[in-house]
């Protein structure tokens, strides 16, 4: 039997994370490969796209009503959805209240203890928007994932969540086997996307395993709540995502220890990139802008009256 | 006053005094405003009924007085089984100072375990610090072989990374890199005590059998689980395996440390299996488990490890020791020696002796799932009837487990199994239908004391009495001495309802 490999994606919210991890291991199930995706966020939508359906019932919910989650069985919270690809959700508590956190640890452990990790090539966990505390970096502990994929793009706050999650990654790297992947580049069609997210995974010592370009046939395929490898399997946008799949497998052992930097060297290169501006850049924007503004209202001044937005625009 | 330094009265009877008693009466009156003696006699006596019952079971947001205690006691406990091992919870120190109280109460011996300490800001940024001081000092101050690792609840909230932070620790030198810290997740919001038991246990043995080479030999390991009698039993079974001459260890043997002498010198450790027992113990031919229910992950990590394994539940009276010495016949291919069949002719011999005063008696039972198994296996054995059978980290597997051998009973009729329940609800079963005895913990006497049934204190905690521990209760020994105590309170019950000059002593026997 091939060994079990357990991969992670992280990555800032809403930057197309669950989208893009779906997509891909649709297409490493075509590829034959079993697959356990994880879902780790109280908001269970990791897993919509494979099931077709909307967030299912969570272990914690399930716990909940049963009482505790000792009285859980495995086959209560897996679901299997495209190409057999088994899914499960942690869930977790509303927002503000609880410690969705623990929610992650205890379904994880539950998940193990279970067996649900038997009969399987690939586990992926798909994790909430940054790793905020403990919990959410279970699925990088030791016996865990072993590469983390941070899907992001050239904006600027991806980019530091990208820096910040290497941070977490780095913590337990330098004590157990996780390792950063690479980067996915979930592409937002900025000025220089491409280049910007290279020279990222070069300042963290990694690499972009793939630039997904930006297709509407993703929102399309989406909205029938399905991967585009089920809703157009012969499209563009499904063989870019066979692609990153391919290169996900190809990638197996090829993790490394990342380089995070800081947010002085992080904002340098943001600057390089056209991305923010320096502070005497902004200052001499201000003034221009100022100027104008002054000299509409000398106008209208002149003229006896004020025009309207001129003083929103002071 | 009434307590003067001539004669100082009791604290048992110092508040039975006078002027204690105005005094609470006075408080009672003016600060507690509760409701008249005869609707408070009323209230009670509705509280014992059917109808409370049904209420009672239909209970299901709280629980009230659980039979069971939190994973890192079962850890404490295992990690206390090594020598010259040291607990350490990551944690809160009051958790830690509990699992200390509760077993020096019960073992009238010394616990010792350290903490990590954490507070407030350890609760926001994570433990580590605290590990990182904690074992260095733990090492320093202690002089441990060993430091054995669990967690508390606040520990696991956060998610603390156990291995990630020791890795940690032993980078910046808390301890030698190459000193063992085995370690367990144990967070107690899961399962219970004999969990902790088992996720310390298997810590411990995949700390040391980890990528190692196993070349099988005859041995056995002997795991006896999370046990009150510990002293007493694993001493009773070191003595049966020795009779059988069968090469053996027992994976955590907490006999010495529980049962330290009073030779002026103070034992923080005490025997214990070695590391190197504990090395050693991957080559074994078999395990055996004395309590299956404390060792579910333990055992399989044993057969990953190519073992084989058997598991008991609560080794108690003739037929469960049977099982257990012909198991280790059949895996060591040894004979049995015709003086441990002396003994159980012995016992079965004491059990017809006392035969008549048993037979028929009804029982409820509550502990830990493998002493409800055993314990109720015991009462088939010598005709008394089992009727209520409490187990609050009791699984379903395991009610079905004990139903299977009640059904082959003729006395098994009677019994209804409680997994998941609680004191509580035992109190609404004996109220309703009442046993003749009720064998359980020390907490039972708040229950003997509500419903009348006698209590027979038989399993962990035993606060209340003395040295219960160091008497056996597996093996042919044990099921005498088991059989002792069910005699004597079945005849103490005896003489009291017999008891009254003039009335009820026409069978005041001095014979029984």
């Amino acid at each position: 039997m091939p060994r079990l490999r357990q991969i992670a994606f992280y990555g800032k919210g809403g930057i197309g994370k669950s989208t893009t991890s779906q997509n891909a291991l649709a297409a490493l199930a075509e590829l034959d490969q079993r697959i356990l995706i994880v879902g780790c966020d109280p908001k269970a939508d990791s897993t919509r796209l494979i099931l077709n359906a909307k967030a299912q019932q969570t272990v914690l919910h399930l716990a909940a009503e049963a009482g505790s989650v000792e009285d859980l069985e495995l086959e209560d919270v897996l679901r299997a959805g495209f190409k057999g690809i088994k899914c499960v959700e942690s869930g977790g508590p509303e927002p503000g209240v609880g410690c969705a956190g623990r929610g992650v640890i205890t379904a994880i452990n539950f998940l193990q203890e279970n067996g649900a990790y038997e009969d399987i090539d690939y586990v992926s966990y798909d994790v909430l928007g940054d790793v905020v505390c403990g919990g959410f970096a279970m699925p990088i502990r030791e016996n865990k994932a072993e590469e983390i994929y941070i899907v992001m793009s050239g904006e600027m706050m991806a980019l530091y969540a990208c820096n910040n999650i290497s941070r977490g990654i780095l913590k337990y790297a330098t004590t157990g086997t996780v390792r950063l992947g690479g980067l996915i580049c979930n592409s937002r069609m900025t000025d220089q996307e491409w280049e910007l997210a290279d020279a990222m995974a070069k300042k963290l010592s990694t690499k972009l395993i793939y630039f997904v370009p930006r297709d509407n046939i993703v929102q399309h395929a989406e909205l029938r709540r399905q991967t585009v490898l089920q809703y157009a399997p012969d499209s563009q946008q499904a063989q870019e995502y066979r692609n990153l799949a391919k290169a996900i497998h190809d990638n197996a052992g090829q993790g490394v220890i990342p380089t995070p930097v800081s947010m002085d060297e992080l904002e340098d290169m943001l600057m390089e990139f056209g991305i923010i501006k320096s502070d005497e850049e902004r200052l001499k924007e201000l003034e221009a802008k100022e100027a104008a503004s002054r000299a509409v209202a000398d106008a209208a001044a002149t003229a006896g009256r004020v025009p309207a937005g001129a003083l929103a625009a002071a | 006053m009434p307590q003067s330094a001539d004669a100082i009265k009791d604290y048992a009877t110092l508040f039975q005094e006078p002027e204690y008693q105005a005094m609470l009466d006075a408080k009672r009156a003016q600060m507690e405003c509760g409701h008249d003696a005869e609707t408070v006699a009323e209230t009670l006596a509705w509280t014992k009924g059917w109808e409370y019952r049904e209420k009672n079971f239909a209970r299901k947001a709280a629980v009230i007085n659980p039979a069971k205690a939190c994973q890192p006691l079962g850890a404490v406990f295992a990690a206390a089984g090594f020598a010259d091992t040291l607990s350490f919870v990551h944690g809160s120190q009051g958790c830690t100072a509990y699992y200390r109280s509760h077993l020096a109460r019960h073992f009238k011996e010394p616990a010792a375990a350290v903490s990590s300490s954490m507070t407030e800001d350890a609760a926001v940024f994570g433990g580590l610090s605290n590990m990182v001081d904690g074992l260095a000092n733990a090492y320093a101050l202690y002089h441990p072989k060993m430091i054995a690792v669990s967690t508390t609840c606040m520990a696991e909230v956060i998610g603390d990374d156990l291995q990630a932070f020791i890795a940690g620790a032993k980078e910046k030198g808390s301890v030698p890199a190459d000193f063992d810290v085995p370690f367990a997740h144990t967070p107690a919001f899961h399962g219970s005590h004999t969990t902790g038991y088992d996720n310390m246990m298997q810590g411990i043995l995949s700390h040391f059998w980890k990528d190692r080479d196993r070349q099988p030999n005859g041995s056995l390991n002997i795991i006896p689980g999370f046990d009150g009698h510990c002293v007493g039993n694993i001493r009773e079974v070191c003595r049966l395996l020795d009779l059988m001459g069968v090469d053996y260890t027992v994976l955590g043997d907490a006999s010495d440390v529980y049962d330290t002498p009073s030779d002026g010198q103070y034992r923080m450790y005490a025997g214990g299996t070695s590391i190197e027992a504990t090395k050693a113990a991957l080559h074994a031919k078999a395990t055996i488990s004395m309590q299956g229910a404390c060792t579910t992950k333990t055992l399989a990590l044993c057969r990953e490890h190519g073992q084989e394994t058997a598991e008991l539940a609560y080794p108690l009276g003739v037929e469960a020791t049977d099982d257990f010495l012909l198991k280790v016949s059949a895996l060591t291919g040894t004979p049995i020696p015709s003086a441990l069949t002396l003994e159980r002719g012995r016992l079965v011999d004491a059990m017809t002796d006392s035969q008549a005063h048993l037979h028929r008696k009804t029982y409820a039972v509550v502990g830990d799932p493998d002493f409800v198994t055993g314990m109720t296996r015991f009462l088939l054995e010598i005709g008394a009837e089992p009727v209520h059978l409490l187990a609050t980290n009791g699984s379903k597997a395991w009610a079905a487990a004990l139903q299977s051998l009640l059904d082959a009973s003729p006395f098994g009729s009677k019994a209804t199994i409680w997994p998941g329940k609680d004191l509580w609800h035992l109190r609404s079963l004996l109220c309703t239908e009442p046993t003749d005895f009720l064998i359980g913990n020390s907490y039972g006497k708040f229950l003997e004391r509500d419903t009348g049934v006698p209590l027979i204190r038989l399993t962990f905690p035993i606060f209340d009495r003395h040295h219960h521990h160091r008497f056996p209760t597996w093996g042919y020994q044990g099921g005498l001495s088991v059989l002792v105590k069910l005699l004597d309170k079945a005849f103490d019950v005896l003489d009291a309802a017999t008891g009254d000059l003039g009335s009820t002593d026409l069978a005041f026997d001095l014979t029984r």
